[in-house]
């Protein structure tokens, strides 16, 4: 219980920290170390990087010379190429990269609706069917104890 | 050793070749009746026999190489690349998977092993596993033809044979790294066999629903072994690359998160098939796509297609794996136009709000999760053709993508269940959703009270948005799991008088695969409650003098020293700092940094306190070269330790789903699955 205090307390301390420095950091996360290990810039420890103890300071020197996060990302983006964003931008063909995802969960949702639309039988002829086969396959007393099950259990049966 | 080895490649590629060659001749005389010298029966019995053969040659083939491994055989040019006389013997093992041949080899043997005990239990439906058989003798005669002559082990170093190996890559060098690999391979190779039988049912127009069930095992099994792979690689991250996380969206970890995903959903789809005769075609496709996600995966680590930590297993084998893709897709299409008919099932929805139609749903979003990782692992390949630069899809990207399409996983995964089959009343929905509802609301309360807002002064907070929706949604599904249970369990109990405890058990034990999936459900809660919990980390970085102290969340590191030490592997220098919680001394942690003598490589090691609740993870980072004082880095990382936990238990379902039932529940009431004019139509033979 105690740990569980202190981690709501930890959780309170990270909400609200919009200074300098956390700043730098939501940046840093927003880009990738330039040396080709692959790591978000924040992120890069690897032993004696040569690209993100520069980046960063670069980074630092940016924020408190007061320019906006758009300007400071551009400005990485002009210096070491597109790929120093951690995401693509929102322009121009980088804009797909955001798109199709979204629209291709969309395209199938809706085409899983309408597939389950399909399928869906008429509704009287789906309780005959029920009606048709259970009284074909059933003895009374079998009936009776599965009507107490589903009853008791809410569900028709396993997975 | 090395001509050895060779020599048994070659048997091994001559046995393969048979065996698919006779098989493919004998299943095709089966078929067709033709008259022929031979028995077929007889043929396919030898194409059998040099399969089994086949895996014997593999076996020693992997055999002569660790036996090199561990003799310092320095005249085959793989053993000088990766080993050297002072690794310690259970890293020479893990050199047989340090490098692109090795991994290769070691691949051709995990597939000879599962071939092996495939025509071991051929009793199970000869015809079934003569197709099976021959389709991973055709898989195994592309590894092997790779072996032999793209990727050869055992090729011999031309020169004056050097005293030392270059050692193994620092990386693998962590006790995980003798164990992740190969059940990472495991898990894919696994694949190949779902795969054989799916495709050799369709070939053979398999009667009845028998090969589904045989499948199903065979996925189950492969499906914890990539589990087991994916979580083991996550640890190895955490501990051994040193940044603080566990998952780094890089391409090859996304593509053996591809599998997985469609994997798991053949295991949810296959569920509708046995039970009323639905989606057929699709479960074919899903083993199909599965089986091509593992081999694309392969060709993205070695074909240096898109940029990854695992690149040092790059080779330009690739356009090997791209024809061979490229076959395998043509005769599974060319298989399912030829035999499509045989796949037509009864496709009725008594209602839409039904467990078929949540079925259908997580299939649906799980194949989307599969499209959006794919996308972002070749969007930059795409985006480098159509515009001429690269651009990278970095966590950022996935973070607003993946995640919500994630979350609304995690819902379904918690109303499918509460979903009776067939149709549901308002009544079941008032019955079974209340408890949920009321544990994701009380969750959403506790959280805003404890700080977890989506909003900081005005301003959205997009990761304490998904951690609120994500810790509500797996309180709710967890309660909906639970009451499953409790349901089930309340009836026995009321039958047999049993306490609840023990009629939860036996109600687990009468219907192992049904709640073995539930625990597994229960796992994945847990391990994405220990996912939501990364928006909450902490970092603080520090250069320490002695005595000095870091402060982070309620911990306080104080620096006693660093030193330095050596052996004959590594030379390594490590701080040593006391921590302190509360103004008490709790323990001494000890980051280092190592650098390798065979390769010069340096290496982080990370000391790590877990606890239940966060992980205190310490990194140290170097010594600054002015002040030569040691630069040390403490992370605060909440809710890790879910994350291995959850992983247990969804190995424990899984195991559970795989265990027989004790009973059937409800034997007496068994109704036949297909009635009258609901049947299907079945053809058998071929």
């Amino acid at each position: 219980m105690a740990q569980a205090a202190v981690l709501a307390v930890c959780v309170c301390f990270t909400v609200g920290a919009t200074d300098s420095g956390s700043r730098v950091n939501d940046l840093s996360h927003q880009m990738m170390c330039t040396c080709g290990c692959a790591q978000i810039l924040g992120e890069c420890n690897h032993v004696g990087c040569p690209a993100s103890g520069p980046m960063m300071e670069e980074l630092r020197a940016a924020v408190a010379g007061g320019a906006s996060d758009h300007q400071i990302l551009g400005s990485f983006a002009a210096k070491y190429g597109a790929t120093v964003l951690a995401a693509p931008t929102t322009q121009g063909f980088d804009l797909v990269g955001w798109i199709a995802p979204f629209a291709v969960f969309l395209a199938a949702l809706l085409g899983t609706m309408l597939l389950v639309r399909r399928w869906k039988m008429d509704p009287e002829a789906a309780r005959a069917a029920t009606a048709t086969a259970e009284a074909a396959n059933l003895d009374p007393a079998a009936k009776a104890l599965r009507e107490r099950i589903r009853r008791e259990t809410g569900t028709d049966g396993g997975v | 050793m090395a001509a050895f080895g060779s020599f048994a490649l070659i048997v091994a590629l001559a046995l393969a070749a048979y065996n698919l060659f006779a098989g493919s001749v004998a299943l095709r005389l089966l078929a067709t009746g033709q008259p022929a010298r031979i028995s077929p029966e007889r043929l396919a019995d030898t194409a059998r026999r040099a399969g089994i053969g086949g895996f014997y040659a593999v076996t020693a083939a992997a055999f002569a190489l660790v036996w090199a491994v561990f003799t310092n055989d320095f005249s085959i040019t793989y053993i000088l690349e990766h080993s050297n006389r002072a690794l310690p013997i259970q890293y020479k093992f893990a050199a047989l998977w340090s490098g692109q041949e090795g991994s290769l080899l070691l691949w051709a043997w995990l597939l000879g092993t599962y071939g092996f005990v495939l025509r071991l239990t051929h009793k199970t439906d000869v015809k079934l596993f003569a197709y099976a058989g021959t389709i991973l003798a055709a898989i195994q005669v592309f590894f092997l033809a790779i072996l032999n002559f793209a990727a050869p082990p055992f090729s011999v170093f031309r020169g004056a044979i050097p005293e030392d190996g270059n050692g193994l890559n620092p990386l693998l060098q962590y006790p995980e790294m003798v164990i992740h690999p190969p059940m990472l391979y495991l898990g894919y190779v696994g694949f190949s066999v779902p795969f054989a039988f799916a495709l050799g049912a369709l070939m053979m127009r398999y009667p009845g629903e028998k090969w589904i069930k045989v499948t199903r095992s065979w996925t189950l099994v492969t499906w914890l072994f990539l589990s087991g792979g994916i979580c083991l690689g996550m640890h190895w991250a955490y501990a051994v690359l040193g940044w603080g996380g566990y998952w780094s969206w890089d391409p090859v970890e996304s593509a053996s998160f591809m599998p997985w995903l469609t994997g798991t959903a053949f295991l949810h789809s296959v569920i509708m098939q046995e039970k009323k005769g639905m989606m057929k075609s699709w479960n074919v496709w899903l083993i199909f796509t599965t089986f091509l996600l593992t081999m694309l995966g392969t060709l993205l680590t070695r074909a240096g297609l898109v940029s990854s930590v695992h690149a040092f297993a790059q080779s330009s084998i690739g356009s090997w794996f791209v024809w061979f893709m490229c076959i395998v897709a043509a005769v599974c299409i060319f298989t399912y136009i030829l035999q499509r008919d045989h796949l037509k099932g009864e496709h009725k929805l008594e209602s839409l709000v039904s467990r078929e139609s949540s079925f259908l749903f997580n299939n649906l979003v799980l194949l989307t999760v599969c499209f959006v990782i794919l996308w972002g692992t070749m969007f930059p390949v795409l985006s480098e053709y159509v515009q001429g630069s690269k651009v990278t899809m970095g966590a950022p990207w996935y973070n607003r993508v993946a995640v919500p399409i994630g979350l609304f996983l995690l819902f379904l995964t918690g109303v499918g269940p509460l979903l009776p089959w067939r149709a549901t009343s308002l009544r079941s929905i008032r019955r079974n959703f209340v408890a949920p509802s009321i544990a994701l609301l009380v969750t959403v309360g506790a959280c805003i009270a404890f700080g977890v807002r989506p909003w900081v002064e005005g301003q959205f907070d997009q990761g304490h948005f998904y951690a609120l929706v994500a810790f509500a949604l797996c309180a709710a599904v967890f309660v909906a799991i639970v009451s499953e249970f409790l349901r089930g369990a309340a009836v026995i109990s009321k039958q047999t008088g049993r306490n609840l405890l023990a009629a939860t058990w036996l109600l687990t034990r009468r219907n192992m695969r049904r709640y073995g999936g539930y625990v597994v459900h229960i796992g994945v809660v847990i391990i994405l409650v220990g996912l939501a919990g990364a928006a909450f980390n902490l970092s603080e970085e520090k250069e320490m003098a002695l005595h000095e102290r870091l402060n982070i969340g309620n911990y306080s590191l104080e620096c006693q020293g660093f030193t330095q030490d050596s052996n004959l592997n590594y030379n390594s220098e490590y701080a040593m700092l006391d921590v302190y919680r509360g103004g008490k001394r709790i323990l001494q942690m000890t980051p280092e940094k190592r650098v390798y003598l065979a390769s010069g490589q340096p290496q982080t090691m990370v000391a790590i306190h877990s606890t239940v609740f966060w992980d205190l993870y310490v990194v140290y980072e170097g010594t600054n070269s002015t002040t030569g004082q040691p630069i040390i880095k403490a992370i605060i990382n909440p809710l890790v330790s879910w994350i291995w936990a959850g992983f247990l238990i969804l190995f424990l379902g899984t195991l559970a789903a795989l265990a027989p039932s004790l009973s059937p529940a409800t034997a007496a009431l068994r109704v036949p699955a297909r009635t009258g004019a609901s049947q299907p139509a079945l053809k058998g033979g071929d």
